[in-house]
C-alpha cells in the first residue's frame, strides 16, 4: 500500500521506462462534479500479449526473474477499488500499454496525490532520453508540462541536470498551486 | 508561476557552467533502487536529496540515476555508489538526511560512509 498517488503512478510509470517506452503520458483529471479523479498512464512501449495483461493485476505474476512477486499494480487497482472506484488496463505488443485508475475524489479512503512534483523529477531525472508529458485538468482549471518543450529550449543541455530538475519541479508545483490542485 | 522564460534564461547562464561532457564513463554514478519495495520505504525523498545536494555544491560528473529491485527489499531504501576505479559501495535504509551525508563525505570528501554500509548494518544485526 502506497500512501500517496503520487508514489502509485512513480512505480506504475517505472513499467513503462522498463518497457523501453520514448514517450510517456500522465493524465490526471479531477472533477468534483463527477466526484471523480481519473489517473491515466500510458506508453509507447513494447507492451504486452493479452495473457500478460489477464495476469498483470495477480500479485504473483511478474516478468521479472528475480523474484516471484510484482505489487506494483495490484497496489494501484486496491487504491482504486477501496474509493469505489475502477481500474483498467489496455495494451498491445509493438504499440503501448495504457493504464487507467477511477477514484471516488471525496472517498474517504482515497489517499492523497501527495508530492507529484517530487514524482516528476524522479522519472525525468534518471531517464532524460524519455519524453514526459504531464496534463493536469481540475474542473475549469488545468495546465500542461511537456519535456519536449523543455528540450526546444534547453537546446543540448540535459534535462537530466539538477538546476533543469530543480525548475521542472518548481515548474509542477506552482502550476498546481494556480490550480488549486490540492486534492 | 514558471515561466518558459525562465527556463530560456536558464539555459543562458548554464551554457557557459556546465561543461558539455561527451564522455560520461568518468561519471561517478549514484543509484537509487526504485522499484515497488525502494519507492514504498522511501525512495523518492532519497532521490530528491542526491540531486539538491549535488545542485547545491555544483558537483560535475555525478549522475544520480535509478534502478529496480536487487533482491534485499527489507533493507531498502537502498543506493549504490559507483565511483570509477573503487570498489562498488551499498547504501543500505537510507533516508534525505543519510543522502546528504554521503554526498558530504564520499563524494566530496572521498571516505565512505561505512556506518550506513550493508556490511556495517548486517553486522550491527547479528551483535
Amino acid at each position: 500500500m502506497m500512501p500517496e498517488l503520487s508514489l502509485n503512478i512513480l512505480d506504475v510509470t517505472q513499467n513503462s521506462v522498463t518497457a523501453g517506452a520514448t514517450l510517456i503520458k500522465i493524465n490526471i483529471d479531477a472533477s468534483t462534479a463527477d466526484d471523480r479523479l481519473t489517473i491515466s498512464i500510458s506508453d509507447n512501449g513494447c507492451g504486452m500479449t493479452e495473457e500478460q495483461v489477464r495476469n498483470v493485476t495477480d500479485p504473483f505474476f511478474t516478468s521479472r526473474t528475480t523474484r516471484k512477486v510484482g505489487l506494483g499494480i495490484p497496489f494501484f487497482k486496491m487504491a482504486a477499488e477501496l474509493t469505489g472506484g475502477s481500474f483498467r488496463i489496455g495494451s498491445k505488443v509493438g504499440e503501448g500499454t495504457t493504464t487507467t485508475a477511477i477514484f471516488g475524489l471525496s472517498s474517504i479512503d482515497r489517499m492523497p496525490l501527495g508530492d507529484l512534483p517530487g514524482t516528476m523529477t524522479a522519472l525525468i531525472g534518471p531517464s532524460p532520453e524519455i519524453d514526459f508529458v504531464l496534463t493536469m485538468d481540475f474542473d475549469e482549471k488545468g495546465f500542461v508540462m511537456d519535456t519536449r518543450q523543455f528540450r526546444e529550449i534547453l537546446g543540448g543541455i540535459s534535462l537530466s541536470e539538477p538546476e533543469v530538475l530543480t525548475y521542472i519541479r518548481d515548474y509542477v508545483k506552482e502550476n498546481m498551486a494556480e490550480c488549486n490542485m490540492n486534492f | 508561476m514558471k515561466s518558459l522564460a525562465e527556463l530560456a534564461e536558464l539555459r543562458e547562464k548554464m551554457k557557459s557552467s556546465v561543461n558539455m561532457r561527451q564522455d560520461a564513463s568518468d561519471d561517478t554514478r549514484v543509484v537509487v533502487g526504485m522499484a515497488t519495495c525502494g519507492i514504498a520505504a522511501g525512495a523518492r525523498p532519497v532521490l530528491a536529496a542526491f540531486v539538491d545536494e549535488v545542485a547545491k555544491r555544483k558537483l560535475q560528473g555525478v549522475m544520480v540515476t535509478q534502478t529496480g529491485c536487487i533482491g534485499i527489499c527489507k533493507y531498502e531504501p537502498v543506493v549504490e555508489v559507483y565511483v570509477p576505479g573503487e570498489e562498488k559501495v551499498t547504501y543500505v535504509l537510507m533516508d534525505p538526511e543519510k543522502a546528504a551525508k554521503v554526498v558530504a563525505e564520499h563524494l566530496v570528501n572521498g571516505r565512505v560512509v561505512t556506518e550506513y554500509t550493508i556490511g556495517a548494518v548486517q553486522q550491527q544485526e547479528h551483535k
